[in-house]
């Protein structure tokens, strides 16, 4: 197999995402005005509660705005990670991911291709919101807006891969509220991005290692060092293994012959 | 632990050193409650040396020279003078009961002191070390403004809520305007022909026009998020172009941008907590604020808008001046 014919694949399913995404203008909309009203009214209430103590990578007090503009990012990637998760298991009941998988390309490279055209869409509307993000004094140092860049792909795949993971999981549509439930709302408010983690060490312990021990925590921290041009390590390290650990996983779900799938099929 | 990016740092600091000449420049911070003066490097914000002064500092000013910081140390009735190059307090000088704020005239020669719990302006003579005039005043004087030209001092008090026009060389009070509830500091424009007065309480300030004394306009504030009571404004710097009015808002843990023409706020820009006086760096491109409860200098890019970074220093700061 030719390195062509991987890259006239992962165009073929990039393209696929694209058409998706220009179809659904609803959805991107949606996507964006989710964090806006984080930021335009949650945020509002919260102003006077914050800013008292710098933490890194801050150098001076931030307004609640500020600080929680990463974690909208880490939103907006979390929704489209499960975004196309759902996707995923709509391809599967309408049987176009069969037609996919019956490739001669290799699995993995097939749901990468998935994963990465999923995260450009997830990484545009993070730009989006960051220019949009300007009105409310979000304003990161311009190199920062670069150095942001390969933070969100990677915190994006990361996440990308758990929809993955989950959507091998998941037998039918209706079950994605239950992803709803039990993934995005535990993953998004155990985390530092809606408040610090000092806060809530502050408040519980427990809570704290709950939030320590969450990915998305370090997708959060990742994207918020870079956007201030620093390198958290520890967050790069979490984010790398989560991504390899849920990849590996996804491509064993979607093995037809050992796979989550595979059990499914002779379930019914 | 986070690590800086280093490409991408030295990629920021050669455009950082690209944008602005190089700066040398010595910040000192009096320390209200710590009973010391803190010097920092302007350039890299790291703290020099904390130097032990009388107790309670709160005004200090630069000698013309700027080899000497006049501290205004309130709780020992005096006001010491510090050499920024031996860093020992070299002299005391006279100034009354309870100095608590100090301007130096034009001249070099003539230290103007607000003595707070004595109603009182004193005049001290920075060479001879005497007092040369006692003015009396309004009750609780507080903020001290000189005009360019050195012709008139301009003194509020804080309980009166007045501002004092006194003659500089004869010590006559030529006018008493009434200003915002609990006035703080005083400020003129670089031409003279208006004064800017700050009120505490009232949250507003007094625009007076030089000549025939009147309050010409005030200016208020509301801040998003911050309740009213909040808004306490006090220190206050004119940039370098006159175009911008900084106004330190206290509680509010803001900078106030005013536009000095259309005395519209243009922004807020948010420090530490009870930010209460503000210096310009000689090139007017950084603006050091003292926050007093948080007790950290924060530094404003005055080109941006932006805060900078926000560094800790004593307990309690109160009173910066930046020697270039």
């Amino acid at each position: 197999m030719t390195a062509a014919a991987y890259l006239r694949c992962f165009a073929g399913i990039a393209r696929r995402e694209a058409l998706r995404f220009v179809h659904q203008r609803g959805r991107f909309l949606s996507a964006l005005v989710r964090p806006l009203v984080w930021l335009a009214i949650f945020a509002a209430g919260f102003r006077f509660v914050l800013g008292v103590s710098i933490s890194p990578p801050y150098e001076t007090y931030v307004l609640y705005e500020t600080y929680i503009a990463p974690g909208l990012l880490g939103m907006i990637l979390l929704f489209q990670g499960m975004q196309s998760s759902l996707s995923m298991v709509y391809d599967r009941e309408v049987g176009s991911m069969r037609v996919l998988l019956t490739s001669p390309l290799p699995r993995w490279w097939l749901l990468f291709s998935k994963l990465l055209a999923g995260v450009l869409v997830g990484v545009l509307q993070c730009y989006v919101f960051l220019a949009l993000a300007r009105f409310w004094e979000v304003e990161p140092p311009a190199l920062g807006y670069l150095a942001a860049l390969p933070a969100l792909v990677l915190a994006g795949m990361m996440l990308g891969a758990l929809g993955l993971l989950l959507s091998s999981w998941i037998k039918q549509l209706e079950n994605f509220a239950g992803v709803m439930n039990f993934v995005i709302f535990p993953m998004f408010f155990a985390s530092s991005a809606l408040y610090p983690l000092w806060r809530v060490r502050e408040a519980s312990l427990p809570l704290y290692w709950a939030c320590m021990a969450n990915p998305f925590t370090h997708a959060v921290e990742l994207v918020r060092f870079a956007l201030y041009l620093r390198f958290d390590p520890l967050s790069f390290a979490v984010v790398s293994v989560a991504l390899l650990a849920f990849g590996a996983l996804a491509v064993l779900g979607y093995d037809p012959q050992r796979g989550m799938l595979a059990r499914r099929t002779a379930a019914a | 632990m986070p690590l800086p990016l280093t490409p991408l740092r030295a990629a920021a600091l050669a455009l950082a050193l690209a944008a602005g000449p190089a700066r040398a420049e010595l910040v000192l911070v009096s320390n209200e409650k710590d009973n010391t003066v803190t010097a920092l490097d302007g350039a890299t914000l790291r703290v020099l040396r904390t130097v032990p002064v009388g107790e309670r500092p709160r005004g200090i000013a630069l000698s013309r020279d700027g080899r000497h910081l006049y501290v205004c140390a309130g709780d020992s009735d005096r006001v010491e003078v510090l050499d920024l190059e031996t860093w020992q307090v070299v002299r005391h000088l006279p100034a009354g009961s309870d100095p608590e704020l100090a301007a130096l005239h034009p001249d070099g020669r003539r230290l103007f002191v607000a003595n707070e719990d004595d109603n009182m302006v004193t005049v001290v003579d920075v060479e001879r070390g005497v007092v040369l005039n006692e003015i009396p005043v309004g009750v609780e004087p507080e903020g001290m403004g000189i005009s360019p030209d050195g012709r008139y001092v301009v003194n509020t008090s804080e309980t009166t809520n007045m501002a004092h026009v006194i003659e500089a060389d004869t010590g006559a009070v030529t006018a008493n305007v009434l200003v915002g509830a609990r006035p703080r500091a005083a400020v003129w424009d670089a031409d003279g022909k208006r004064f800017w007065v700050s009120a505490e309480i009232g949250g507003t300030l007094t625009v007076v026009e030089t000549g025939t004394w009147r309050a010409a306009a005030t200016v208020s504030f509301a801040v998003p998020g911050v309740p009213p009571e909040a808004i306490q404004p006090v220190g206050m710097a004119l940039s370098r172009d006159g175009a911008r009015l900084f106004v330190a808002l206290g509680p509010a843990n803001r900078v106030a941008v005013v536009d000095t023409r259309s005395l519209a706020v243009e922004r807020y820009l948010l420090v530490g907590q009870r930010v209460w006086n503000l210096a310009l760096s000689p090139d007017g491109s950084r603006l050091y604020t003292t926050n007093g409860v948080s007790n950290d200098l924060s530094v404003i890019d005055t080109a941006g808008l932006r805060v900078v970074r926000s560094v800790p220093v004593g307990q309690a700061p109160w009173g910066v001046v930046v020697r270039p």
